[in-house]
């Protein structure tokens, strides 16, 4: 199908260049030990009280790597006019959307296993059972990140005051994905089923499909420059 | 037109206030500053059809590239996130007295506070993109997702709060509500949503002489 | 193979930036197999009007189509028909040329297989520069990586903002010499440009933009580059009156 097709070069591009110029990805793992430490530091070293805020401290994380690191998405298209071209380029604009929140998605994931393992590590932490619950609420809560920082990227990344601008963008919008993620991951962590917060689980489904639905409808707006 | 809403608004004003402070009975054990209720609920409501409009007229915007749909989104954004703050400032004023502080983190609370921000953040991207039809657009998409957030806000806050909690304190008269008292709300509620569309009509008016005048 | 079918038509279009009339009522025709040059001062909204053509601004008033679609209705209709060459390269510097190609002709719905790619790349001189980041490039290599990215999409309208800028003598010759064929296709070429020398050559008219107007529409049949010059100055500077 031409649309995957589309969606799957603009997200090969995407990756390709990061992997080439390593800006994005290197900064980020560095800034998530950084992050790491400073938990570490701030929160001393009461192991119980360490291990109740654990997942909002992992979450924040999360999230605050993702402001870094999508925030930079559409900066690469600033170089030689490629933004225009994106906007030449015939066919439906959401492909590019879907590539580029495939391309964010795929880094975001990578540096959120790493920094859950070292998390695990450092804070001694025994995943086991809960993982795979785990990686379902990552992945969902991921999404949500990405969509919406996809659709604020595109919109900051020609203001001058994008640094700034996009974080206050963001983080409103994503207080949903926040409270779902942190609280399906506190249940997972006491070893509770799944099942017991279908509610929060299916809440970022919820979001998610909202998000990715207002991505596909409004992104060639923005991208209209 | 406009000034007819903006009277119309002195009669809902005038009647929502003998309603509030004389008609509705006085609290037993709050006192009269329970009757700041009257403006601080339905501020909360005027500001979410605010929203709506403003979305609806956001959703035009982008299909239709009107500037007058522009504005309207962007005056009813703005004045909905000044009945959130009046909402958010009599929350306050009546919570000190009342339950000593000034602010709680309760659902509701903290639903209304994370919606004023999102919808702060959506003037500040007005004036942060220099560009007014780039602008235009781009408010318009926030617009719409800050508005379609509103619900999953609230669940998310609604269940963080509720769920493995007992139920909050802050709820005005749920069950078993006086006539009077709910008489007194929605004459209230009309009172400030006519005062709320004659900002907008007015806030709209502004913006299109703005655009005239840089015309 | 002059058909005489109007590929650009721009219609009493008016472009507001605030309170500048940067357009103030433009009207042009672009013909099957002509290129008209597109002359005026700075600031004269000459990017402006192919930008409009090009489908990346809207119009205030006032209608382009090209190739019988109107730029901002149907938009991608007249995307999938025209290319455009203007100040940047549009390119990614962190990708190698056929990298490049692979993308943009992928991103456009066109079959992107090696061999067809590497064709294009060796009609433009760049098939040993195939698996070389672009980020080393000349200035001329990526007009030529653009060209061959064009040639790719195949469109039957070329815009083209200050195409020889830049370039070296063998680059411009090398230009003038694929404009011509395209012409010869068929093609219809918008160009805008500031020299008066021989880039003019390729244009069977020109049009001067002043005053946010078309001051002239006039064939160029013999004129040489005095004359041109001549002709810009009289009408440039009755606008300015």
């Amino acid at each position: 199908m031409r649309y995957a097709r589309r969606a799957l070069i603009v997200a090969w591009k995407d990756l390709v260049v990061e992997r080439r110029s390593k800006e994005t990805l290197n900064a980020l793992l560095f800034f998530s030990l950084a992050l790491l430490f400073v938990f570490q530091f701030t929160l001393g070293p009461d192991r119980e009280r360490l291990a109740a805020v654990l997942p909002g401290v992992l979450w924040l994380g999360f999230i605050l790597s993702g402001v870094l690191g999508l925030g930079r998405t559409f900066l690469v298209e600033r170089d030689n006019d490629c933004w225009e071209a994106l906007l030449l380029a015939p066919g439906d604009k959401s492909a590019v959307y879907v590539g580029k929140l495939a391309a964010s998605l795929a880094l975001m994931l990578v540096v959120e296993a790493i920094v859950l393992a070292l998390f695990t590590l450092f804070f001694n932490v025994d995943l086991g059972p809960a993982l795979p619950g785990l990686a379902l609420v990552i992945v969902l809560g991921t999404l949500g990140i990405a969509a919406v920082g996809a659709l604020f990227a595109a919109m900051t990344a020609q203001v001058r005051t994008r640094e700034l601008l996009f974080p206050v963008l963001l983080l409103p919008v994503l207080v949903p994905v926040l409270l779902g993620t942190v609280k399906a991951t506190e249940a997972l962590l006491l070893r509770e089923p799944l099942a017991s917060v279908a509610h929060w689980w299916q809440l970022l489904v919820a979001a998610d499909v909202v998000y990715v639905v207002a991505g596909l409808l409004t992104f060639d707006v923005l991208l209209e420059g | 037109m406009v000034k007819v809403l903006g009277w119309l608004a002195v009669v809902g004003i005038a009647a929502g206030l003998t309603m509030g402070s004389a008609v509705a009975p006085r609290e037993v054990t709050q006192g009269n500053v329970q009757r700041i209720m009257y403006l601080h609920v339905p501020a909360v409501w005027v500001a979410y059809l605010a929203f709506i409009v403003g979305f609806v007229a956001s959703v035009v915007y982008l299909a239709r590239r009107r500037d007058t749909a522009d504005r309207l989104a962007h005056a009813a954004c703005e004045v909905g996130t000044v009945f959130l703050g009046v909402n958010i400032a009599t929350g306050a004023i009546w919570g000190k007295p009342t339950w000593g502080t000034w602010w709680t983190w309760d659902a509701r609370l903290t639903s209304v506070a994370v919606v004023f921000v999102m919808f702060l953040a959506y003037l500040l991207l007005r004036q942060a993109v220099e560009d007014p039809e780039r602008g235009a657009r781009y408010a318009a998409v926030l617009g719409i997702v800050a508005a379609l957030n509103i619900p999953l806000v609230h669940f998310s806050v609604y269940w963080w709060r509720t769920l493995h909690q007992p139920p909050s304190l802050l709820k005005p008269g749920t069950s078993a509500m006086p006539p009077s008292i709910l008489a007194a709300l929605l004459i209230n509620f009309a009172a400030l949503a006519l005062l709320g569309a004659y900002f907008i009509a007015r806030r709209a008016r502004v913006l299109a002489a703005e655009a005239e005048a840089l015309a | 193979m002059m058909t005489h079918e109007a590929l650009i038509e721009v219609v009493g279009l008016v472009r507001l930036f605030g309170a500048t009339r940067v357009l103030d009522g433009v009207s042009l025709t672009v013909g099957s197999g002509e290129a008209v040059a597109l002359l005026g001062p700075n600031g004269s909204g000459k990017s402006t009007l192919l930008k409009i053509v090009a489908t990346l601004l809207r119009p205030t008033r006032g209608t382009a189509r090209v190739l019988g679609h109107d730029c901002v209705r149907e938009a991608e209709a007249v995307r999938a028909g025209l290319g455009l060459i203007a100040h940047g390269a549009h390119v990614y510097d962190d990708l190698t040329a056929l990298e490049n190609l692979r993308f943009w002709t992928t991103l456009s719905g066109l079959p992107a297989d090696r061999e067809r790619l590497t064709a294009a790349l060796g009609d433009v001189a760049l098939e040993r520069h195939a698996g070389i980041r672009v980020r080393t490039f000349s200035v001329g290599m990526k007009r030529r990586l653009a060209l061959a990215r064009l040639s790719l999409a195949r469109p039957r309208v070329l815009l083209l903002d200050e195409p020889f800028a830049g370039l070296d003598q063998r680059g411009r010759k090398w230009l003038q010499t694929r404009l011509e064929a395209f012409k010869a296709g068929g093609g219809a070429v918008l160009m805008a440009t500031h020299s008066f020398g021989r880039e003019l050559e390729i244009a069977d008219r020109l049009a001067i933009l002043a005053g946010g107007r078309v001051a002239l529409d006039t064939p160029r049949g013999a004129l040489g580059s005095d004359d041109v010059q001549r002709l810009y100055a009289a009408h440039t500077e009755d606008a300015a009156l």
